[in-house]
């Protein structure tokens, strides 16, 4: 896999599905979305984003969950060809 | 060393106390309809001391009779607790709060739709070696989203009972009684092997908290995996901190850790999920790929980008409308009671001192409380209707956007918008959000959205304001629009403030499930309705009946000469010279001593400012609208004869309300919310300061232009 076709979450784009590939360590934050099943190798949707452009809805393990660009940012995925 | 309590087993082969079970699981999984389902009505809620987290504790019945204490824990994601809420649950099941002992077994609930994630908690759960019986809930909704759930299976593998359910249809209740009156409860076979690079330091942290912090193996190893996810749990609130070894071998490890590029925390969470996935495959099977569920349907326009603000609207406006209008017949209603039973005692009892207390101080307090409770009871089940419908994480999402500009999340914009109600069950609702900063700025400044009570003193200023009756009705709704929009820019100027320089933390987070919807369980928004309403009574009720009473005796005392008028008897009370007291504090603001008794008088409820100027001013009725009073007000005078009410005090006066906190009884809630006195008193201050300075700018920049 060629670190090329990594795009951080808040660049997928809606409706599209995309393999979780890396995460920052550190944080309350990331470690409260692992816990909640955000982990390397998990597949994810881009659900939507709120009508004001965030946050943003994804479906993760088949529920819905929402985060914050500025946290989304720093997420990397790779999306489904 | 003693048996654990709970399997501590009599001759007669029953259990030789009751045992006490804690009920666990995610938000949004069923639990408080399990709870209330197992509890009914036989629940006692209380706070538990030092945090501002609700206990809840409840007495099941085993078929049997047998009674068996429940005790409902906040939701949670993880024991890694990321709010007061989820430590106290953390804290709880490790045994680390003094207020609770550790429970006996523990009733782990899932949402059986969404079973991996949820199971995280349970394996979390299974770690603390204490019986646990595993409830999934949902089992019809899972069906329908074509999930199989092989119940034995599960039950095989993780060794402890397994019971399907559906609370909500009081499903599967018969037979999660009959598990959890089993004196046998099995522990769970718990395959699960810590990552070999993580395996030494759990076992070295735990055996130092046996020998450093006297925890017993079972709990050390859960304790110990836990403080290795989260870094947080090593500081806990309001109970025994670890000892100096335990800490100092966990910073040792973790510095190694960091300089090998181990990232142990994310190794034990995917271990976790490893395990899990391993289950999860064994025991659910996707039987038909559902197409778009309801929920998805639902959210394409509930959240979409022009009918989502279209929606948001309508409920909001149904929930006004619905407190305005639903509330006011039944506010007349006891409004009208209340003044019979007033009236009836009058003509009973000989007139005197004793009979105005019961009348004007008792009976006028509990009705002004009880005038109080229809809209507080729209409110609550508007709040639990949109909390157990699943809309609630909907508008939160939406609003999260805007309220992100002030430094909060979408989780204040409920508790905010409350507030236009009253500040009481806004308040109360600030309990959702999580992060302890974000809700201690929401309360500071959820009393700056003006209440219904404030509406009866906006209604007579601006009748006096813009007295006659052809002004056009744009006019009047002008100024009380201009009056609304003042104090909600009041609320997110202070939030913005406060966020940057009293209460700066890190920017909130917006990690929230949104969760399918549902449908509503009215018995559950019914009971949340009335448990919540009880709180208002009680806390709110008291302040009000006390401060009525006390302003009663401060208007009737000391005793003007036989024969005076009740405005003459005013004058020269307690509260007439209260009211001189302080002048010269609010002259400078337009206000004169007269208007001081109306703003005293506010403590008890701000709408009782009309009934005060009726009895200053000597008014035959003191309707707010209609005109005695308004021809009261606008004949009084300055003793050197000017006006008081101009238009610019009227002005003044409306400035002064939107922001001054005068409400006894937000203040009493404050204080329970903010477990002290600090932040009430803080809030009185600024909020009331504020006011004052406002109503300093407009009346003297009004009166320096000619006003």
């Amino acid at each position: 896999m060629a670190s090329a076709s990594l795009i951080s979450l808040s660049q997928l784009p809606v409706g599209a599905t995309a393999t979780l590939r890396d995460f920052p360590k550190a944080g309350t934050a990331f470690l409260r979305l692992r816990e909640m099943g955000l982990l390397a190798g998990t597949t994810l949707t881009l659900v939507r984003t709120a009508p004001l452009g965030d946050p943003i809805e994804i479906k993760v393990r088949g529920y819905h969950l929402t985060l914050r660009k500025s946290e989304a940012d720093h997420i990397l995925v790779e999306p489904a060809a | 060393m003693a048996l654990p309590a709970h399997i501590t087993v009599n001759a007669a082969g029953a259990t030789s106390r009751q045992p006490v079970y804690a009920l666990v699981g995610n938000p949004n999984c069923g639990k408080s309809t399990l709870f209330n389902a197992l509890t009914g009505l036989k629940q006692k809620v209380g706070n538990y001391p030092g945090v501002t987290v609700e206990k809840k504790i409840g007495t099941a019945y085993s078929q049997h009779g047998q009674p068996i204490t429940v005790i409902d824990l906040p939701g949670t994601y993880s024991l890694a607790a990321r709010s007061p809420d989820e430590a106290v649950t953390r804290d709880v099941l490790l045994g680390r709060r003094a207020d609770t002992a550790q429970p006996d077994r523990i009733l782990c609930i899932v949402d059986a739709t969404n079973l991996e994630r949820n199971l995280y908690l349970v394996h979390q759960i299974l770690d603390l070696g204490r019986p646990v019986i595993l409830v999934l809930n949902m089992m019809d909704l899972a069906a329908r989203a074509g999930l199989e759930i092989r119940v034995e299976q599960l039950e095989k593998l993780l060794g402890i009972p397994v019971i399907a359910c559906e609370a909500i249809h009081q499903r599967g209740l018969i037979e999660l009684k009959l598990a959890m009156s089993r004196a046998d409860l099995p522990l769970a076979r718990h395959a699960w092997t810590v990552p070999a690079a993580i395996a030494p330091a759990v076992s070295e942290i735990a055996a130092a908290l046996v020998e450093g912090d006297r925890k017993s193996p079972l709990v050390a190893r859960a304790e110990a995996l836990l403080l290795l996810t989260d870094q947080d749990s090593v500081r806990v609130a309001g109970s025994t901190p670890l000892s100096h070894r335990t800490i100092e071998i966990l910073r040792a490890w973790q510095s190694r850790w960091t300089q090998e590029g181990t990232d142990w925390a994310g190794t034990l969470v995917s271990s976790r999920y490893d395990a899990i996935g391993a289950l999860a495959a064994e025991v659910v099977q996707l039987r038909t790929e559902a197409g778009p569920s309801t929920s998805d349907k639902i959210d394409a326009i509930a959240t979409h980008a022009l009918w989502g603000w279209v929606v948001l609207g309508a409920v909001m406006t149904l929930l006004f409308f619905s407190i305005f209008t639903l509330a006011e017949s039944p506010m007349n209603w006891i409004d009208g009671h209340v003044a019979a039973l007033s009236d009836a005692i009058k003509s009973a009892m000989p007139p005197g001192d004793l009979r105005d207390l019961i009348t004007d101080g008792a009976v006028g307090g509990v009705g002004g409380v009880l005038v109080f409770l229809p809209q507080i009871l729209i409110l609550f089940f508007f709040i639990g209707l949109l909390e157990s419908t699943g809309y609630m994480a909907r508008a939160a999402f939406i609003m999260d956007r805007l309220m992100s500009r002030v430094g909060l999340n979408g989780k204040s914009f409920i508790p905010m918008l409350s507030s236009y109600a009253c500040a009481i069950p806004g308040i109360m609702a600030t309990r959702t959000i999580e992060d302890p900063k974000d809700r201690l700025v929401t309360i500071l400044v959820a009393p700056l959205m003006s209440c219904s009570a404030r509406l009866p003193v906006y209604l007579l200023m601006i009748a006096a304001l813009v007295p006659g009756e052809r002004v056009p009705i744009f006019t009047k709704v002008g100024i009380m629009l201009f009056m609304y929009a003042l104090g909600t820019a009041g609320a997110f100027f202070f939030a913005w403030l406060f966020k940057r320089t009293l209460l700066k933390g890190e920017p909130p987070l917006m990690i929230m499930e949104l969760p399918p919807y549902r449908l509503p369980g009215f018995k559950d928004v019914a009971l949340h309705m009335l448990e919540r309403a009880w709180i208002f009574v009680r806390r709110a009720g008291t302040v009000i009946l006390g401060i009525s009473i006390i302003l009663w005796f401060l208007s009737a005392y000391p005793k003007a000469p036989e024969g005076a008028t009740p405005t003459a008897q005013l004058a020269q009370s307690f509260a007439g010279r209260a009211g001189h007291a302080i002048e010269p504090l609010i002259k400078p603001i337009g206000f004169d001593w007269q208007i001081g008794i109306g703003l005293i008088s506010s403590f008890a409820a701000r709408e009782v400012f009309v009934s005060t100027m009726g009895v200053v001013f000597n008014a035959e009725s003191t309707d707010e609208t209609t005109a005695p009073l308004r021809t009261a007000l606008l004949s009084a005078k300055w003793p050197d004869g000017r006006a008081l009410f101009t238009p610019l005090v009227c002005f003044t006066l409306m400035i002064f309300y939107v922001f001054a906190m005068q409400c006894m009884s937000t203040i009493a809630v404050v204080k329970r919310e903010t477990n002290g006195w600090k932040w009430p008193i803080f809030q009185t201050l600024y909020m009331t300061g504020t006011a004052w300075i406002l109503s300093f700018i407009v009346y003297q920049g009004g009166r320096a232009l000619g006003f």
